[in-house]
This record gives C-alpha cells, sequence and structure tokens, in this order.
C-alpha cells in the first residue's frame, strides 16, 4: 500500500541579502541567491521523516515557477524527495495567491491520487501564507495550518498536530488526505546527502499549463481578483541627533535632559 | 464571471474572540471599519462567531460598531477552519458587504484565505494601512512614501475601492494592492497598526442574527483541546515603552540587563529575529516583520543593528532610541536619539538617571 505525500514548495529570492538601491528605490536582484523557501524546508523535513518511517512512503514535490526552479527541486531530491514537478507556462505569470492555487490544484489533479500535503505556511517573498489554504479549499480537504507538532496513527489514516496560536496551541486531530502547512518550530531539515545529489534516476518533470488542463481562464495575471495597484519603497525617517559626550553618564544626562524638554517623560 | 459591484455594500470587521474574549485587532478593526466606512455612506458591521457570546456584542457597539451580525451555534463553539469557513460565507453570500477585514492573527490568516477561494474573490494579507477615499491615499502616500503622487490617477474607475498597502520582499519594499472586479474586497489587517476608538459608554446598536445550518459533517477537523502557554503573556503592542535587546547583547544571559532597563522603565522587552533565532529569547518577544508590528511612545533598540526586517516592525515608533557599538549601524538611520557606546555602560546609566 503505497502512502503518496507531495509537499508545496517554492523558489524565493533570499529576502535576508536583498538591499534596496537608495537612488532609485528599487531592490537590487543581482547577486542575490534563489534559496527554497524556508518553511518549505520544513514541510519537506516532515514528509522525508515519513518515508524515514515507512518503506512505501514517495514524496512528490510540486512548485510554480521558471524552468530554473529545477534548482530547487535538485535540492529537494538531494535530501531525499523522489520526483519534482514544475509548473512552468507563461500563462501562469503574473498570478496572484488565487490564481496560483487554480494553477496548482490543476497540477495536483494531473498527479492524481495522494495521501497528504505538506506545504510551507508562507513564503518571505510575499508573506501571505494563503496559497495553501486556497489549494486545500478547491481541493475539498480539511486543512491544519501553523502545525508545530506532527503525529500520525498506525494505519495512517488519520493525524495528530498541534496548531501554534499567539499564546498558546490547539490539539487537532483530521483524517487524511489533509493539507499541513508547516512552520519551523516543527522540525529542523536535514542536509542534502551526497547520495542524493548524484542520484542519476530521479525524475524532474516540467509540465506547461495544457499538460495539466487547467482553465486558461483560472490563471495568470488577467485572472487575479488583487492587482498591484502601485508599489513604493518605504520613505526613511529622517535622521535624528547624535548624542555626544565624554562618558556614559553624561550621554545619559543628555537623553533624559532631552526627553524632559520635549515632555517625553 | 463578473460581479455586479453595486450589489454590495457596507464594511464588516471579523471579530475575533477566543474563549469568549474579544481580541485587540477585531476592536481596532472596527475603529479602521468605521472610519472608512464614513467616506463612501456605508455602516460598519461587526460579525461575531462563537456559541454564548451575545454579551460581546456590547463591547462591539461601544468601539463603533453601527451593527452586529451574531452567529451563533454550537458547533461554532471552538474555532474550526471549516465551521467558520462556512458560518461566515454563508452570511457573505446573504448580505453581500464590500469590504471583509480579519485581524492578521493565527486564526484570521487560516480563515481568509480560505472565505476567499469560497467566494472566488481577492485577499491581500497583512496590510498595514487602508485608504478607499483617493486623497487620502495619496496624503499618506506622499508623506510615508517614495511614490510619486504625480502617477496616481484619481479617476481611474479600477482603483475607486479599497486600497490596501502592505510590506512585501520583508519590508523591502511596499505595494498597494486593489481588487477591481471581484467582491467582497478581503484583507488582513496586522495586529497593533491601526487605531481603537475611544470607548463610548453606552452606544448601542442593531444585532441581526444570522443562522447558518452547520452539520457534523461539515467539520472535518476534531480540535482536542485549545491551550494557553504558560510563558508569560508579552503584549508588545500594547506597551509605550519597548527596551529591546539585539545580537549586541552577546547572549542570553545578555537579556538580563534589558529585562532590568524594562522593570525600570516601565517597559516591555522586545528582541530582534536574530535574539529569537539563536534561542537567546522566546519568539512571543520579536519585533519586525516576522514578528510584532510595534508603535509604543519610546522604542529602546540596545544592541540593534537595525535590519530591515527589524526596522519594518518599530520604525511607527514615537521615539526611537538607539544604543550601539557600531557608528555606522543602520537602525541610526531612524533613531530620533543616537547614542554610539556600549550598552552594558550606557544602559545603567539611563536607569540611575531616569528618576533624576
Amino acid at each position: 500500500m503505497a502512502f503518496k505525500i507531495l509537499v508545496c514548495a517554492k523558489q524565493v529570492p533570499d529576502t535576508n541579502v536583498i538591499k534596496i538601491n537608495p537612488v532609485t528605490g528599487t531592490l537590487i536582484r543581482d547577486g542575490v541567491p534563489s534559496i527554497l523557501n524556508p518553511d518549505d524546508a520544513n514541510a519537506l523535513e516532515e514528509a522525508l521523516k515519513l518515508k524515514d518511517k515507512y518503506d512505501d512512503v514517495t514524496v512528490t514535490v510540486v512548485t510554480m515557477g521558471p524552468p530554473q526552479a529545477d534548482q530547487m527541486i535538485f535540492e529537494c531530491i538531494a535530501m531525499g524527495a523522489d520526483e519534482g514537478i514544475i509548473l512552468s507556462d507563461r500563462a501562469v505569470g503574473g498570478s496572484d495567491t488565487q490564481a496560483t492555487a487554480n494553477a496548482l490544484t490543476a497540477a495536483i489533479k494531473k498527479i492524481g491520487d495522494f495521501d497528504m500535503i505538506f506545504a510551507g505556511r508562507q513564503a518571505i517573498d510575499g508573506d501571505t501564507a494563503q496559497v495553501g489554504p486556497q489549494i486545500a479549499e478547491k481541493l475539498g480537504l480539511p486543512q491544519v495550518t501553523y502545525v508545530e507538532e506532527f503525529d500520525i496513527n498506525e494505519d495512517r489514516t488519520e493525524v495528530t498536530v498541534k496548531r501554534q496560536l499567539e499564546d498558546g496551541y490547539e490539539l487537532i486531530k483530521v483524517k487524511t488526505p489533509c493539507m499541513l502547512t508547516c512552520i519551523k518550530e516543527l522540525n529542523q531539515p536535514r542536509y542534502m546527502h551526497v547520495a542524493g545529489i548524484f542520484a542519476p534516476n530521479k525524475d524532474i518533470k516540467i509540465w506547461s499549463a495544457a499538460d495539466v488542463e487547467v482553465d486558461l481562464e483560472t490563471v495568470g495575471l488577467k485572472a487575479s481578483p488583487t492587482n498591484v495597484y502601485k508599489s513604493f519603497t518605504p520613505r526613511p525617517k529622517g535622521k535624528g541627533v547624535m548624542l555626544t559626550g565624554e562618558t556614559e553618564k553624561d550621554l545619559a544626562a543628555d537623553l533624559i535632559a532631552r526627553f524632559k524638554a520635549k515632555h517625553i517623560i | 464571471m463578473a460581479v455586479n459591484l453595486a450589489d454590495y455594500k457596507n464594511i464588516w470587521v471579523y471579530a475575533e474572540q477566543r474563549g469568549g474574549k474579544l481580541q485587540n485587532v477585531a476592536l481596532e478593526l472596527i475603529g479602521e471599519g468605521r472610519r472608512l466606512s464614513r467616506e463612501i455612506n456605508a455602516e460598519v458591521w461587526a460579525v461575531l462567531i462563537g456559541n454564548g457570546i451575545d454579551d460581546l456584542a456590547t463591547e462591539c457597539f461601544e468601539y463603533g460598531a453601527d451593527k452586529v451580525l451574531l452567529i451563533q451555534d454550537e458547533k461554532l463553539a471552538k474555532y474550526t477552519t471549516d465551521g467558520y469557513t462556512k458560518a461566515l460565507c454563508d452570511a457573505i453570500n446573504e448580505y453581500k458587504p464590500e469590504i471583509v477585514m480579519y485581524g492578521a492573527t493565527h486564526i484570521g490568516r487560516d480563515l481568509a484565505p480560505r472565505c476567499a477561494a469560497r467566494c472566488n474573490t481577492g485577499l491581500t494579507a497583512d496590510c498595514t494601512h487602508l485608504d478607499i477615499d483617493m486623497d487620502g491615499y495619496i496624503a499618506f502616500t506622499s508623506e510615508n512614501t517614495t511614490l510619486d503622487v504625480s502617477t496616481v490617477d484619481k479617476n481611474d474607475t479600477k482603483a475607486l475601492g479599497l486600497k490596501m498597502t502592505r510590506p512585501a520582499f520583508g519590508g523591502n519594499l511596499m505595494a498597494t494592492i486593489i481588487i477591481p472586479n471581484h467582491r467582497p474586497q478581503m484583507s488582513t489587517v496586522r495586529p497593533g497598526v491601526m487605531s481603537k476608538r475611544e470607548r463610548e459608554v453606552g452606544a448601542t446598536g442593531e444585532i441581526v442574527k444570522f443562522n447558518p445550518v452547520i452539520t457534523d459533517a461539515d467539520i472535518r477537523v476534531q480540535v482536542l483541546e485549545v491551550v494557553k502557554s504558560a510563558k508569560e503573556l508579552v503584549s508588545l503592542t500594547d506597551a509605550d515603552i519597548i527596551c529591546s535587546g539585539g545580537r549586541g547583547v552577546g547572549g542570553p544571559e545578555g537579556f538580563q540587563i534589558i529585562k532590568d532597563f524594562a522593570a525600570k522603565v516601565g517597559g516591555v522587552v522586545g528582541s530582534s529575529r536574530a535574539c529569537v533565532d539563536a534561542g537567546w529569547i522566546d519568539h512571543a518577544h520579536q519585533v519586525g516583520q516576522t514578528g510584532t508590528t510595534v508603535k509604543p511612545k519610546i522604542y529602546f533598540a540596545c544592541g540593534i543593528s537595525g535590519a530591515i526586517q527589524h526596522l519594518a516592525g518599530m520604525q511607527n515608533s514615537d521615539i526611537i532610541v538607539a544604543i550601539n557599538k557600531d557608528p555606522d549601524a543602520p537602525i541610526f538611520e531612524v533613531a530620533d536619539y543616537g547614542i554610539v557606546g556600549d550598552l552594558f555602560k550606557v544602559i545603567p546609566e539611563i536607569m540611575a538617571a531616569w528618576d533624576k
């Protein structure tokens, strides 16, 4: 009895190293590495832990993006995934989260039967956390978001997860198949291993919109309910006063005097 | 599948409650919804979903709601994605609101995308500013952003609705999102960025009761328990003073001086992401794009270099004081008062001078 797990992943620019051109106010993308989205690495790790535990588990990574996303799929396979699918087509370019969910839902339907979907909670380029739940809705699956602990029963028909809240957690039981979105507290993603890096037989498929038979009226920029109206950078707040003083005591006294003069304290 | 935009009216706020207690962000959104509703001659409705929560309606009215939509059912006693999505989407189909706002909490960010997908409409995540009125939008962007406002066309019919502004790329960029052809326009809004109205004790309004049909089969998850963590509650969003530590504190023990400082000035302890990632302090203290957005009266940034993702969460503080050894640290670019020095020497002196 095979147990098929899908992992939704995204290749993203590493936002920690993105810089802004101070003159034009635009992003400097040159030299910014593309990485496997961090929460998606946690999603993949949880799938791989199941694969470690049961011989019949297969892990398929699904993504949407340019053909260069194969770099990310290589990384996933080197970590232990069995195969990767990239939905890549100009027709899906410019999709917002809803249209992206439509496209990925079509790709998942094309894959066929599955037992579980793991996704990252959110991608660091958009931080929306929307695509996972939107896919779940379109597939008619129950969802649990912000998963920080995961357990599955013996016959793998039911999972029990901790869903993180700001002030605690919920303990939730749900039957498979279901969509779980994962956060970094869930696990520590493994490194790529050498055997995986050189695995010659692992599959990377690139599918077009026609391959997944998606309704073209539901994907891409024109089908997206949200549009970017304007984009800009925040105006840097004017630089304030650098306090000067011989000693720390002088500096502190100067600060407190300024606070009092302005009735801040 | 175009909808008739004119069929949709009024602004809804999902008034999130947990265990019978309204969340702060719900009151903030009622305040913001009220402000926006007056620009378009509409009403702001607070949508309460749960069981045995009739008494929360009063609080919604006192903070500015014109109407309360009360949805109660035994099966809605605890939050579930399935139950609350059905309740809210059925109500949306019945009453057709023009705008639906949710707090960008772990519950709001679970519920909103599911509802947006079911209602086949757009959703903008984690908004930090909302406008309908074009002049208001122009005033906001010209004051706070680098947008060339001459590019804003006041007569652009696509942009007459809600203009939802949010950070992207870890706070490096901001974007204004519109939903021209779908309704309702949905957004989640960051807790702590909108302002509550002054509570008007005794204010009242109409309660509209809505009873969706929810069956056991509709709810496919079982919530076994809801546990409040024992960890100390950190209310960064309500704090008047925040004392935040960064990598410069050197390690977990370095937060002791920050805690002492906060205790002295009546503040709350905050942290940069680097310290949380390093395990020096709990995530609940994290200020920034992926943590909490704050706007205290005074923000002390101690040993924080000022990564953009941190600045995105604190730059709207009234007064920012930066203490850092490195005179070139970016935090000084946003600080009102900068002190170049060793935080372990400067902080004790500020504490000593505080009461003088």
